[in-house]
């Protein structure tokens, strides 16, 4: 059994020490906003939060973790959608497939927390989730959006 | 149903499990069920259903997979159909229903960039006959002529008597009444909700996680599986060893599915990958293992001479006309294999019983993914349905093949009566692709002593989509779709510069052995590639200015010219640049629109590319969604650009070397510029906007690398070659 810390509830969780964090989320917390992408730490459809900071969970397993970590998934960052970040998704139609925005919004999110004013250059270099639809303009005009609190 | 299963006349792809079904479909099914299934009360026709509580539920056949139809296609119908647009929700039939219905909402595919131009007119009369069902159940209601009553934002009223009616209300009534025969409708420039740029209406639930894909499919007692197909196509499985997978936790069985590959189903998808890494699985690989890159190049190149080719389009004497010009200027270029790289991966639920066959994923095609299924389950069509969700991209991918479902299906057929989903892992999704054809091009060009081009020659060499996904398509052996862009004339892709008037471009097809598809742009992308490069490189070799010899080139083609110079006008062509930024141009007609770009780059000392800017123009004809296009036009260029700086699928003994994002990698947003998009609909025709733009993002930028370098790239992709200055 491993214990997991997720969206606030403490998970006990019948799965092998060396799962990927995702997959544990996904098949057996069974939030599926976490996305699969590429398995390998490349993509960042698998984004989550740890204490905070953005991870791949794709790339990390369970077995690394403590119960007292907090770990917030897509589902947890705010239960109205409302998080700046959201907002300004929303004000400026970013997804299109929408399969990646989960990891996209919640890099984005762990962004502002780290940089609240970012530069352009800053989110472009930051921001390395892929988007296979090419939403990127609008991702980097979103989070400037959110930056200034105005969306929404 | 018809079998269009037939793969016998192509050796190369026998045991690929290909399905030829659907693609263009005609699903030319007589149904032999009841004729017309019950309906429920509040719908009004096969397009509209209104419920009491006001909520108008719009029915979709085609498929969002990003680019915004869903949307744009429930606009069309509220215009006609004049209900309050907030109320406003969407449905996806199911093909299954459909063909319950002698197939009531036409074709289901969505490739082509064919969503709304295709449907508009059906759908918009969809909309516009359930209005004037409403208003007749309100004027019968009021006992007054429905010519008297008016409706708007789901009310009918009557002003002469200031009654007035919800479309809640009258719905009951009005699915009573027959269909109107005659449904005039509204002239586009009266629109006032279509042609405008509202919001997508599936925005929400992508913020929240909460959109479920069909890779997030749950159901009670589902297994789900992972899959190893054979890594050269044609190979077999000859033998496997499971026995160590088989002890692994949750395992419920290993299984061999088709000739061709092995499946393990376990209780989650982590496990089932895990174990299928424990299978050891011995090979036929047939005679597709002996073959890598090397003798693929060799075997376009000599199609760039040979004496056998398909002709596309030819005018006056192209040989008489190079003989006797003052200059000549040749050109070879490349386009390698390219992967779709959907963000989603391909994955299928399926759930099989003796007489009952259900399959859940995301597809372009619902009725060919119906077709494969049934097939692969042994039963008859009218005892199989497909559901759709949402799809993590599509791309022309989840279009070409249903590959992915005739397998879930085959794995669910073995386990009766328990759902299964099937999740290809990126690996094998990457090694399994339907890829961008590989070609290469030959372009001679004579010039006079002005300068004018008096004749041209282009062969294509290469591989052909159509004899991969349906041989049955071509004709007399001829890909026409090979000449996408470069066709005399058309709504599928007119080659512009008619003032050529000695011209021959034909196309000597080869064929090596990877699966060729639909892949967004299609064949336009390696033709606007070859062709709008190779004129910049004739612009330059006349001494001329490439916008002023494109325009002199195009002047019998305004609508070519008008996008052109639209960009050229808004990117300041002719103007100076910033310091260190150089321009390129493209232009290029396809899939109903005619479109263009300026590109604004610049190489530094280490020949390092940025590309700050890019310029694009679309004219599709009625914008039914002006901010949805711009969206597709952003997309477009990363998509494009993606392919045009980093994407080469290889293969090495049959093998596709390229397995995931650190070898394949994709465009970030680091590389990706600034879109500024023109969208220029000059009325009286409805183009495609899903792809057209995609065409011409490798040329404006390789125009541009040239202005800054004086480098000509003519192979894709950019990856890394040396763009320091000469
Ligand atoms: S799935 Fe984790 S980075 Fe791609
Ligand atoms: S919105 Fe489709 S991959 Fe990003």
């Amino acid at each position: 059994m491993i214990k997991l810390n997720i969206n606030g509830t403490l998970h006990e969780l019948d799965v092998e020490p060396d799962t990927p964090l995702l997959w544990a989320i996904r098949e057996h917390a069974g939030l599926t906003g976490t996305k699969y992408g590429c398995g390998v730490a490349q993509c960042g459809a698998c984004t989550v939060h740890v204490d905070g900071v953005a991870m791949r969970s794709c790339s990390i397993p369970v077995g690394e973790f403590k119960p007292e970590q907090k770990i917030v998934t897509i589902e947890g960052l705010s239960p109205t959608v409302t998080h700046p970040i959201q907002k300004a998704w929303l004000e400026l139609d970013v997804p299109q497939c929408g399969y990646c925005q989960s990891g996209q919004i919640m890099a984005a999110a762990a962004l502002l927390q780290a940089n609240p004013k970012p530069t352009d250059e800053q989110i472009r270099s930051e921001m390395t989730n892929i988007c296979r639809c090419g939403t990127y303009n609008r991702i980097q005009a979103a989070i400037k959006l959110a930056a200034t609190g105005m969306a929404g | 149903m018809g079998k269009v299963f037939d793969t016998s006349r192509r050796g190369f792809l026998k045991g690929a499990g290909v399905t030829a079904a659907g693609f263009t479909l005609g699903f030319h099914v007589p149904f032999a069920g009841d004729a017309q299934a019950a309906v429920t009360p509040d719908e009004i026709n096969a397009w509209v259903v209104v419920k009491p509580d006001e909520t108008v539920i719009i029915r979709i056949a085609r498929v969002d997979m990003g680019q915004g139809t869903l949307t744009g296609l429930a606009q069309l119908v509220a215009e006609e159909l004049e209900c309050d647009w907030s109320k406003v929700k969407t449905e996806y039939p199911t093909p299954g229903e459909s063909l319950a219905r002698n197939r009531v909402w036409g074709n289901f595919g969505t490739a082509g960039s064919r969503g709304i131009r295709d449907s508009q007119d059906y759908v918009r009369k969809g909309g516009a006959a359930a209005r004037m069902m409403l208003v007749q159940a309100a004027a019968t209601e009021w006992k007054v002529p429905a010519s008297e009553c008016k409706a708007s934002k789901g009310i009918v009223t009557h002003p002469a008597s200031g009654k007035s009616l919800s479309y809640g209300q009258l719905a009951m009534a009005a699915s009573k009444l027959e269909a109107p025969k005659d449904v005039p409708l509204k002239d586009p420039k009266d629109w006032t909700l279509a042609g405008k740029p509202v919001k997508r209406l599936d925005t929400v639930e992508k913020l929240s996680g909460k959109l479920v894909y069909s890779i997030d499919m749950k159901m009670p007692g589902m297994l789900n599986a992972a899959i190893r197909d054979t890594p050269v196509l044609g190979g077999k499985v000859k033998s496997f060893n499971a026995s160590k997978a088989e002890a692994m936790k949750g395992v419920k069985k290993v299984m061999q599915v088709g000739d061709s590959a092995v499946a393990v189903v376990a209780d989650t998808w982590w496990r089932a990958k895990s174990a299928l890494e424990a299978v050891e699985i011995v090979w036929d690989e047939g005679p597709n293992g002996a073959i890598s890159n090397d003798q693929v190049k060799a075997m376009l190149k000599e199609g760039l001479t040979a004496e056998q080719a398909f002709v596309g389009n030819q005018a006056g004497d192209v040989k008489a006309a190079l003989a006797s010009a003052a200059k000549v200027v040749e050109a070879t270029y490349h386009v390698p294999w390219q992967h779709h790289v959907t963000m989603e991966p391909m994955n299928a639920t399926a759930l099989w019983t003796s007489d009952k066959c259900e399959v859940w994923t995301a597809t372009q095609n619902a009725e060919a993914a119906l077709a494969t299924a049934a097939d692969a389950a042994g039963l008859p069509v009218a005892k199989c349905d497909v559901y759709r969700h949402a799809l993590g991209g599509g791309f022309g991918r989840r279009a070409t093949s249903h590959d992915f479902v005739r397998q879930a299906v085959l794995i669910a057929k073995a386990m009766p009566g328990t759902p299964v989903k099937l999740i290809w892992s990126r690996e094998e999704d990457m090694m399994h692709g339907w890829y961008h054809p590989t070609t290469m091009a030959k372009l001679t060009a004579g010039l006079d002593a002005n300068g004018n081009v008096t004749g041209m020659h282009m062969r294509i060499s290469g591989q052909s989509i159509l004899a991969t996904v349906n041989p049955q398509g071509l004709q007399n052996g001829k890909d026409p779709a090979t000449f996408q862009g470069l066709n005399p004339g058309g709504a599928e892709g007119a080659f512009g510069y008619t003032t050529i008037a000695n011209l021959l471009i034909d196309h000597a097809m080869r064929n090596p052995p990877l699966k060729a598809g639909f892949w967004r742009g299609v064949n336009n992308n390696q033709n606007a590639f070859y062709l709008e490069c190779f004129i910049d490189e004739v612009a330059h070799a006349a001494g001329q200015d490439p916008l002023a010899f494109r325009q002199k080139m195009l002047v019998n083609s305004p609508k070519h010219l008008a996008v052109l110079n639209a960009v050229a006008q808004k990117a300041g062509w002719g103007t100076p640049a910033p310091k260190g930024v150089y321009r390129g141009l493209a232009q290029h007609m396809g899939y109903g629109s005619y479109v263009a770009a300026c590109a604004e780059v610049s190489v530094d000392d280490k020949g390092k590319l940025t590309i700050h800017r890019i310029v694009a123009a679309t004219d599709c004809g009625h914008a039914v969604n002006p901010q949805q296009i711009a969206a597709q036009i952003e997309g477009s260029f990363a998509y494009g650009l993606s392919a045009a700086l980093h994407s080469e699928i290889t293969i090495k003994g049959g093998k596709v070397q390229e397995e995931n994002f650190d070898t394949y990698p994709a465009l970030r947003m680091e590389e990706m510029p600034k879109v500024e998009s023109i969208v220029m609909p000059s009325g009286g025709f409805w183009g495609g906007v899903g792809e057209p733009t995609i065409f011409v993002a490798a040329p404006a930028v390789f125009n541009a690398i040239f202005a800054a370098t004086g480098k000509r790239i003519r192979t894709l992709p950019l990856a890394d070659q040396d763009l320091r200055k000469a």
